[in-house]
């Protein structure tokens, strides 16, 4: 089996899933076989499969957060590993107990995989040096990245419009500490997208448009940054609002939420230049009356509480790939 | 040990007093006595070949931190002053920041005494600018200097205040003795840990622009201008930073500035790991926290720059800032790591690859790393002169070696530049006629 050869190959031989650089596009492909897969067992009756008995999954989350967390364990529980969850509250992380520590004790216990979610950005590349034989999927990084939600938007736009390609993606909002923004520019770079960043200059770096980038051939060097969000949106395919958390008003970055409301929510009104079939999505947690309106979050070209239960079958194929995949042929 | 000490065949260069010559150099009793083309060996002599290498006079470092008293377990000043002679230093300027601060007599005797009993080479201490260096009061500036501190500085922090910066310089301009400033304004700064730019927006770590320090170093230029006060800005990183100090410099303000062999060298993009096409994808070794210095590692334009001040002379003195950590420092996510590099063994061979590129010559290093911090000290030393304390470097400049960490003397290993290959190794280092390296 030959690493381009898609049509038999079962598994993308990652040791882990740090970001989505990483990944091609046939890689992905194979993701999204592999999830549609997992969403029919996520259909059936009994939910259960005794695909991954006797592996063992530490989520180890430093952040609160309810929904990724969640996600990967029932992913985990479903294929039927033993999951132990370990959160900062619950441990001696606390207590300050280094990460490096932590890594020590938990390859001590030799589990199959550690999803971790860090404040700090890299923390996911930190654990991968240390581990030897553990994969590590990283659940979110500081500002980083945070590759199974940006697969999971991947796997949504392509499953409500049959492709990415081409498709014109609006990311608008705080662009500046999204790490769900960071990973789908790969993501969707790779995916073929026309991307179109929109956002307050103070929350949208130029750095990701950055001469040194367009001279180097960089893959980002077709992204365009639009500070009208009128025209941002024309004729657009997806829309994408970012959280926007209250942190930047004090900072600085903006005047008022309410200001930002009205230069870049998503509003019925604003929707009606893009593409009657757009669709609206959101990471989450959202905050309605901000960056989205009520009726917009909830309309019928939302997709944001579908992307809920497909994000178990991302999980769940990212688990059984890297746990039992080959992945001795294609390593980082 | 012999009464004399001879370096035969050398290639002396002494910036001081324009030598550059093959010549023997004898030393007598720890004085320098003679430099001639040939020198017949007295008797009671040691004899070093120096043939094919360069000898000049032993390096002078104005700022490095040695970590005692208080922080034992990163360096002491027996392990750091050993890393500067295996460096070719044969002077160092110790900074301030120890716990507790430099900033009381005691503490400074501590010091002293401590360099007597361990330390084979010059210790000059820096005294902090405040108490405790919290920005809040002057320490008593004029008691540090009768133990002989040759400056003031909070380094590790600004000082903030401009009141306080201003009573500073003003207060030790009656001194004689210069603040050195680590310009960063922490508004700008706040929780940032590396470069602002394309690799921070890369890796998602928050960056400090170059406006965070040159902000600072305006007004600390303004100051001196206002006090007649000496500024010296530590660790000079962003263009910008060298453009305000040369136009201060035309305008007759007593501002001067250093520049470390890293910020000489090295770019942000070490950051992103030690290999080169290391941006698709990321490196698993990315976020490496030995690439992480306070100031940051900054872009290319910015090195570029450095370079240029130190061949149009704006940059008065090359500077290591060596900040030795120990291992558990570094070995975190990159925003919880420690700040700083082990430079002082690395420091020569790595801006000998200046000279090797053609960007400075021979003669202009030395003198950055001589005559120009002796002149800063305003001490007689720095120099071959006959009657001068014989403290001599001797290097060779074309032998190759390999950045090995674990063979520092220093016990701070945190170098980015493991596994580099560096040409220009130091062979011998010798404090007043004493070879010490």
């Amino acid at each position: 089996m030959t690493t381009n050869d898609t049509n038999t190959r079962k598994s993308i031989r990652q040791k882990h899933i740090l970001d989505l650089d990483a990944l091609d596009q046939s890689d992905i492909e194979l993701i999204f076989e592999n999830t549609d897969s997992m969403m029919e067992v996520l259909n059936r009756g009994i939910r259960k499969v005794p695909a991954l008995r006797g592996k063992t999954i530490i989520t180890l989350f430093y952040e609160s957060s309810t929904r990724t967390r969640v996600s990967f364990e029932q992913a985990g529980k479903i294929l039927s590993a033993d999951v132990i969850n370990v959160s900062s509250d619950g441990s001696s992380t606390k207590k300050g107990e280094s990460l490096y520590n932590t890594a020590l004790t938990l390859q001590a216990m030799k589990a199959d995989a550690i999803v971790i979610r860090h404040q700090h950005s890299g923390a996911a590349y930190f654990l991968a040096q240390q581990m030897e034989s553990t994969s590590i999927i990283n659940a979110g990084d500081g500002m980083h990245a945070h590759p199974t939600q940006s697969l999971l938007d991947l796997y949504t736009i392509k499953k409500h419009l049959g492709t990415i390609s081409s498709k014109k993606v609006v990311i608008i909002g705080d662009l500046l500490y999204s790490r769900v923004a960071r990973s789908n520019l790969w993501g969707l770079t790779t995916m073929g997208a026309n991307i179109v960043l929109c956002g307050p200059n103070t929350l949208l770096p130029q750095d990701f448009q950055d001469n040194r980038l367009l001279e180097t051939n960089h893959p980002f060097r077709n992204i365009q940054i639009e500070e009208n969000i009128g025209t941002a949106l024309e004729d657009a395919d997806v829309v994408m609002a970012l959280r926007l958390q209250s942190e930047r008003q004090k900072a600085g970055h903006l005047p008022s939420l309410r200001e930002y409301s009205r230069r870049f929510g998503i509003t019925s009104e604003r929707l009606k230049v893009a593409k009657p079939d757009a669709i609206i999505m959101h990471p989450g947690p959202m905050n309605e009356g901000v960056e989205i309106e009520s009726d917009v979050a909830h309309g019928p070209q939302s997709v944001i509480e579908s992307q809920v239960t497909t994000g178990v079958a991302i999980r769940m194929a990212i688990l059984y790939d890297l746990i039992t995949g080959n992945h001795s042929e294609k390593e980082l | 040990m012999a009464a004399n000490v001879l370096i035969k065949g050398g290639r002396i260069i002494d910036p001081s007093q324009s030598i550059d010559e093959i010549s023997d150099l004898l030393v007598t009793d720890g004085i320098i006595t003679e430099i001639k083309t040939s020198i017949d060996t007295p008797r009671n002599s040691d004899v070093f070949d120096a043939e094919g290498k360069i000898v000049c006079p032993g390096f002078i470092d104005l700022h490095c931190h040695l970590r005692e008293p208080g922080e034992e377990y990163k360096e002491t000043i027996q392990t750091g002053t050993a890393a500067a002679a295996a460096g070719g230093f044969t002077t160092v300027c110790a900074m301030p920041n120890t716990i507790p601060a430099m900033d009381n007599q005691s503490v400074i005797e501590y010091v002293l005494k401590k360099a007597r009993e361990t330390a084979q080479i010059r210790v000059l201490p820096i005294g902090s600018v405040t108490i405790g260096r919290k920005g809040k009061q002057l320490s008593e500036m004029s008691e540090l200097a009768e133990l002989g501190v040759i400056g003031f500085s909070d380094d590790g922090d600004p000082v903030e205040d401009p009141n306080i910066m201003r009573q500073a310089l003003s207060y030790s301009a009656g001194l004689n003795l210069p603040i050195i400033n680590h310009c960063e304004v922490p508004a700008l700064a706040e929780g940032a840990s590396m470069n602002e730019g394309w690799v921070s927006n890369r890796l998602g770590l928050k960056g400090m622009p170059n406006s965070a320090e040159e902000v600072m170093v305006a007004r600390d230029l303004s100051l001196a201008e206002l006090t007649g006060g000496r500024i010296h800005i530590a660790h000079a990183s962003t263009v910008g930073t060298l453009n305000l100090i040369k136009a201060a410099k035309a305008r007759g303000i007593k501002g001067t500035c250093e520049v470390t062999p890293h910020h000489l060298t090295l770019s942000e993009r070490l950051v992103m790991g030690p290999t080169e096409d290391s941006f698709v994808p990321l490196a698993r070794n990315a976020y490496d926290t030995n690439a992480k210095v306070n100031p940051p590692l900054r872009n290319q334009s910015d090195v570029s720059a450095m370079i240029e001040g130190l061949q149009n002379g704006t940059v008065d003195v090359i500077a290591t800032d060596h900040a030795p950590h120990n291992e558990v420092d570094k070995t975190t996510t990159f925003q919880d790591a420690a700040f700083g590099i082990s430079v002082l063994e690395t420091a020569f061979g790595s801006l000998m690859t200046l000279v090797d590129n053609g960007h400075i010559d021979i003669t202009t290093l030395i003198k950055k790393l001589t005559a120009d911090p002796a002149k800063f000290l305003g001490m007689g030393i720095g120099n071959l002169k006959k009657g001068s304390n014989a403290d001599i470097t001797v290097f060779d400049p074309s032998e190759t070696w390999i950045i090995n960490s674990q063979t520092f003397l220093s016990k701070g290993k945190n170098t980015p530049l493991e596994g580099t290959l560096l040409k220009g190794k130091i062979k011998a280092t010798f404090y007043k006629g004493r070879k010490i390296y």
